[in-house]
C-alpha cells in the first residue's frame, strides 16, 4: 500500500451563515502540503459556496470564494459539484465561478477544474476513498 | 397587529422557512436574513412552496446578504422586495413584534 491515501472533503453547507465552508477550505490548504490524492465534493448547499459574483463588503466578513481559485498551486484540481443539488437550487454550472489549474502532465495545459458529476457518480466518488471528511 | 419574522436558515438545509410561512397572518411580513436569503432564488425546488405560502404576506429580503452570496436581485422571485439595513430597522418599527425563526 502506496503512502498517498484518497482524500475527499464533503462540502454540504452554504457559505457565511456558519463557519464551515470557510473551515473546510482552511483545512484543504493545510492538508494540500502533505502531498495527498485531494478531491472536493460540493453538494446539497455547499454548491452555494462557489457561485460567482460574491461581494461580502455590505456583511463585513472575509469573501473566501477568490480563494478556490488558487487551490490548483496546491495540486487540489478536482472540485466535484452534484447536479442534482445545483438544479434544485435553481442553478446552472454558468452560475458557478471558473476554476482553472495547470495540467503539468499535458505541457500546463489550462484546465478547469470543476467537474459537475451526478448524484450516483458522486456516490461512486465517495465510494472510492481512504478518507472523507465532513464539512 | 402585525408580526415581522425573520429567518436566517437556508430553506434547502432546515425546514425554518416552511414553518415560518405556514404560522404567518394576513398582513405579517417574511425577511429572509443571511442564509435564509436562498429561500427567495427562483426556479429552485422551493420556489412554488414559498410563492404560495408567501400570497398573504410581504416578502423582503436583506440585500447585503444576496451581494455577499452572489445572487443577482435578478434571480429572486417575483414580488420579493430588497431591502438594505436601514429598511431592516424601519420593518422592525412598522410591526408590533419580531419573531425570529432560527
Amino acid at each position: 500500500m502506496s503512502d498517498v491515501k484518497k482524500f475527499l472533503y464533503v462540502n454540504r453547507r452554504a457559505p457565511y451563515g456558519t463557519i464551515y465552508a470557510l473551515e473546510s477550505l482552511e483545512v484543504v490548504l493545510i492538508g494540500a502540503a502533505f502531498e495527498q490524492d485531494v478531491s472536493l465534493a460540493f453538494l446539497d448547499d455547499g454548491v452555494f459556496q462557489l457561485t460567482k459574483s460574491q461581494d461580502t463588503k455590505g456583511i463585513g466578513v472575509k469573501n473566501f470564494s477568490p480563494t478556490f481559485r488558487a487551490l490548483g498551486d496546491y495540486d487540489v484540481t478536482r472540485l466535484f459539484v452534484e447536479r442534482e443539488s445545483l438544479e434544485e437550487r435553481g442553478l446552472t454550472e454558468d452560475d458557478l465561478q471558473e476554476i482553472m489549474y495547470e495540467d503539468e502532465d499535458d505541457d500546463w495545459a489550462e484546465k478547469p477544474s470543476i467537474k459537475v458529476v451526478s448524484r450516483a457518480e458522486m456516490a461512486d466518488i465517495m465510494a472510492d476513498q481512504d478518507v472523507v471528511l465532513s464539512f | 397587529m402585525s408580526t415581522l419574522h425573520t429567518v436566517n436558515k437556508s430553506p434547502f438545509a432546515t425546514t425554518a422557512l416552511v414553518s415560518c410561512l405556514g404560522h404567518c397572518k394576513d398582513g405579517d411580513a417574511v425577511l429572509m436574513i443571511e442564509d435564509g436569503v436562498y429561500g427567495g432564488l427562483a426556479g429552485s425546488q422551493m420556489a412554488p412552496i414559498v410563492e404560495e405560502m408567501g400570497k398573504k404576506v410581504a416578502l423582503y429580503v436583506l440585500t447585503p446578504d444576496l451581494a455577499a452570496r452572489g445572487v443577482d436581485a435578478s434571480r429572486l422571485l417575483e414580488g420579493i422586495e430588497g431591502v438594505d439595513y436601514s429598511g431592516f430597522v424601519e420593518l422592525v418599527t412598522k410591526h408590533d413584534r419580531t419573531q425570529a425563526w432560527l
